[in-house]
């Protein structure tokens, strides 16, 4: 049916090619962007957004919304600049922690029935809470490991690239492809008929919040590897803009619709707007505004395509 | 029927009650290998919940349940179903619509997995479909979002059949044809018939009688939670089944006869959107108009229709006053479940408890008193929350809502459902007093009884009106006449 196979594109082509049109603007603002350098500069702040995305992608899959994503980020982000390059054993501890408690937030919404927006917007002020005890004041100093991990020199292109690369993929064989992707995807589609088919809805929102947790962690991670020390406050802003990629990666709200590498591409392309209004030399006052303006732009258009496609069919 | 040792599944006395519903009152009924089983019965007979049982999705409250002679009645659940083999469509369909048509498959078999899962599951469904309905043009990567409803029935047909590590011994069809065309309705129906050859057990849940008739080789007729019939397909006839579903010659306290006078002001005539010939709902002023037949057949969208075109001129639609609704999915539509008693019942009527332009709390705490009074809501106080009655008072607040208010049009949809025998005595009462006092109500009921208590009745199938009973006539057998289509 060429018709679906034009719609499912859609979905994927729409982030691409938004993504494309800002690129070449930022390459033909600042044509020196168009070197090893210059890309590393552009993208490597998308390396922790694209994780946060990815984080936020696992749980609008199960029909729910962390809104306690960037205070946990930043808390990861003390653990790391702290605990984890002093005593790696008690950092690795809470780290994992943060995961299992995100599989219980899971559990909690689902077994409870509340709203998940409830939920972690609660755990929001834990998260900062605890980093803010974990680290009281801006410092800390990252781990050797992931401070050269994260400006490795890779050949070619910078390793940001490799790495968003292999995060889309890797996110989209396992949820995409796979057969048990498939009943997870299924519990934001139709929860009802994955629970009589045999499935348990429990352990699927348990398993997509821990893997929202391991996500998250990365990006803690990644942010601290990239800005060498920890802040409580460092990640705030990513709950929303893990939101946003994930809408601007074709995903949508509800009923299990998503892209993994649709996320990643939209949180490339976030980050690539605030460049690109830096270039423009946009003062920095509107530049927030000006993001939100480019944000609407791309979902008009996705209603405006949607809206077609359902007068076509 | 089948010798005793080829018997697969065996109820014996299942009971289920929701609260104090009874929806199965002990049913004793068995379904052996290569049968097909025609289960009929009004609405509210306990059919889905019965197969619900049998499908895992619900839990008995009592007696045994056993499955190739071994008792299972203690740990039975879906997936205990999925590995007897036991299999079910359910009436609303239950396919994941962001999945594609093979994905969907997945979800039914745990075992497709490992490399080219994709693969091995849309030849699955492909070779399933190709079986079932010859000729199909459903390709199994296409999502199931994108597809028509007749097509998404047949994925979800397919799916039920299609086999991989146990083989499917039983499958539960309820309503499987209600979106089908004759055509594909014709192939599903040949099929059963080779799957039963074949050794397996089908039950088919239908409206249309023919269906039952020339399909199943035993129908069973349900009635009030239980069993009343259970005979060979031979045995029955369309009229003799349509009798045996409809209660035997209850004429207790027929209603007094008022007599509505034909010259009576005209409050209502609307047409259904699907009518398609010029028959159309009258009401006028005093007057109590039943809407009966199935359910979902068209009555509630009959009564957002007069709903709506009291409010914005519709095409085919006059009425004339002010209309108010008695929802009958009290949780969805009805209540607001963080608001008291008194704010629930008083909502409809903000407009005339203000002073100034703020609400009066005085006049709000007095129109709640009274209605209390009125209707006999049982509650020390009426700013307790809503949620602290128990169903039938909440319903009964949802009435004293639409009484309350100025409207002299009521539109009830079922709103007797899961309310208790004492509870709707009280509200029958006050319905025929509103009525002499003018007021119109038009009430969709799925329950015979209730019938009687109309002046006139009009029956629905396939939203469109196919019979118009008044006075005497009304009786519960020419309802079931004309709901199910016995002149096919």
């Amino acid at each position: 049916m060429p018709a679906s196979i034009i719609a499912r594109n859609a979905r994927i082509l729409l982030p691409m090619l938004s993504f494309v049109a800002i690129l070449l603007a930022v390459f033909w603002l600042q044509p020196r962007a168009m070197s090893y350098v210059g890309l590393n500069l552009l993208l490597n702040l998308a390396l922790p957004i694209a994780f946060a995305t990815i984080a936020q992608m696992f749980v609008i899959t199960v029909n729910d919304l962390d809104l306690s994503l960037g205070a946990y980020v930043g808390f990861v982000a003390c653990v790391a600049a702290t605990w984890l390059a002093e005593q790696p054993l008690l950092g690795m501890a809470a780290l994992a922690g943060g995961v299992l408690v995100y599989a219980a937030v899971g559990a909690l919404i689902h077994l409870r029935n509340l709203p998940s927006i409830v939920v972690t917007l609660g755990m929001s002020f834990v998260w900062l809470g605890l980093a803010i005890l974990v680290l009281p004041t801006p410092g800390g100093k990252a781990p050797d490991w992931l401070r050269a991990l994260m400006t490795w020199k890779t050949p070619l292109v910078p390793f940001t690239i490799y790495a968003l690369l292999a995060l889309a993929v890797v996110v989209h064989l396992g949820l995409m492809r796979s057969a048990q992707g498939a009943v997870l995807r299924g519990v934001g589609g139709n929860p009802r008929s994955v629970e009589r088919a045999g499935w348990s809805l429990l352990k699927a929102k348990m398993i997509m919040f821990a893997f929202a947790g391991l996500f998250g962690m990365f990006s803690g991670l990644s942010l601290v590897g990239l800005t060498t020390s920890g802040d409580a406050n460092i990640a705030l802003r990513y709950t929303l803009l893990s939101i946003a990629g994930v809408i601007l990666g074709g995903g949508e709200f509800t009923g299990g619709r998503i892209s993994p590498i649709g996320a990643v591409i939209g949180a490339m392309t976030l980050t690539l707007a605030g460049s690109f209004l830096s270039f423009l030399r946009l003062d920095p006052d509107w530049q927030i505004g000006a993001q939100g303006a480019i944000l609407i732009l791309v979902l008009a258009l996705r209603v405006i395509i949607n809206r077609a496609e359902a007068r076509g069919l | 029927m089948q010798s005793t040792d080829r018997t697969l599944v065996e109820f014996d006395g299942v009971a289920k009650s929701f609260g104090a519903v009874k929806a199965l009152a002990g049913v004793s009924l068995s379904i052996g290998a290569g049968q097909c089983l025609g289960l009929v019965g009004h609405n509210g007979a306990g059919k889905s919940t019965l197969m619900n049982i049998l499908a895992g999705t619900l839990s008995a409250s009592a007696g045994r349940f056993l499955v190739s002679g071994e008792d299972v009645s203690e740990r039975y659940g879906v997936t205990a179903a999925n590995r007897l083999g036991i299999r079910c469509v359910f009436q609303e369909l239950s396919l994941c619509p962001n999945r594609s048509v093979a994905e969907n498959a997945r979800i039914m078999h745990p075992s497709l997995k490992g490399i080219c899962w994709r693969r091995r599951a849309a030849t699955l469904i492909g070779g399933m479909l190709d079986t079932i309905f010859p000729g199909h043009d459903i390709d199994p990567s296409q999502l199931v979002g994108d597809l028509s409803i007749a097509r998404r029935q047949m994925v979800e047909i397919a799916r039920a059949f299609s086999a991989t590590d146990t083989p499917v011994r039983l499958v539960i069809l309820d309503e499987p044809t209600s979106s089908l065309d004759g055509v594909l309705a014709g192939q599903l129906l040949a099929f059963v018939r080779d799957f039963v050859a074949g050794g397996g057990a089908v039950i088919l849940i239908s409206h249309l009688l023919n269906e039952i008739l020339t399909t199943a080789d035993r129908v069973v007729v349900m009635r009030d939670g239980g069993v009343v019939a259970d005979r060979p397909a031979s045995g029955f006839t369309q009229i003799t089944l349509v009798e045996s579903m409809g209660s035997v010659a209850q004429e207790q306290a027929r209603r007094e006869q008022r007599s509505a006078s034909l010259t009576a002001e005209l409050k209502i005539s609307a047409a259904p959107a699907m009518q398609g010939d010029a028959t159309t709902l009258v009401a006028r002023r005093g007057e109590v108009i039943g809407l009966a037949g199935l359910g979902g057949h068209g009555q509630t969208e009959m009564l957002v229709r007069i709903f709506q075109g009291q409010r914005k001129a519709q095409a085919g639609i006059t009425v004339s006053g002010n209309t108010a609704m008695v929802a009958g999915d009290r949780q969805s539509d009805g209540l607001f479940p963080l608001w008291s008693i008194c704010e629930n019942a008083t909502i409809g009527s903000l407009a005339r408890l203000t002073r100034g332009w703020l609400i009066d709390p005085r006049a709000e705490t007095r129109m709640g008193e009274e209605w209390k009074q009125k209707i006999g809501i049982r509650t020390p106080d009426m700013a307790n929350p809503i949620l602290s009655l128990s169903g039938g008072n909440q319903q009964k607040v949802l009435f004293a809502r639409a009484l309350g208010s100025d409207a002299d049009i009521i539109l009830m949809d079922d709103p007797m459902r899961g309310v208790d025998i004492g509870t709707k005595q009280e509200v029958y009462g006050m319905l025929r007093q509103e009525a002499a006092a003018g007021r119109t109500f038009i009430w969709y009921t799925t329950e015979m009884d209730e019938l009687k208590h109309c002046d006139r009745v009009y029956v629905f199938r396939n939203g469109r009106i196919v019979d118009e009973l008044s006075g005497d006539s009304i009786s519960g057998e020419r309802v079931l006449h004309s709901s199910f289509e016995t002149a096919a």
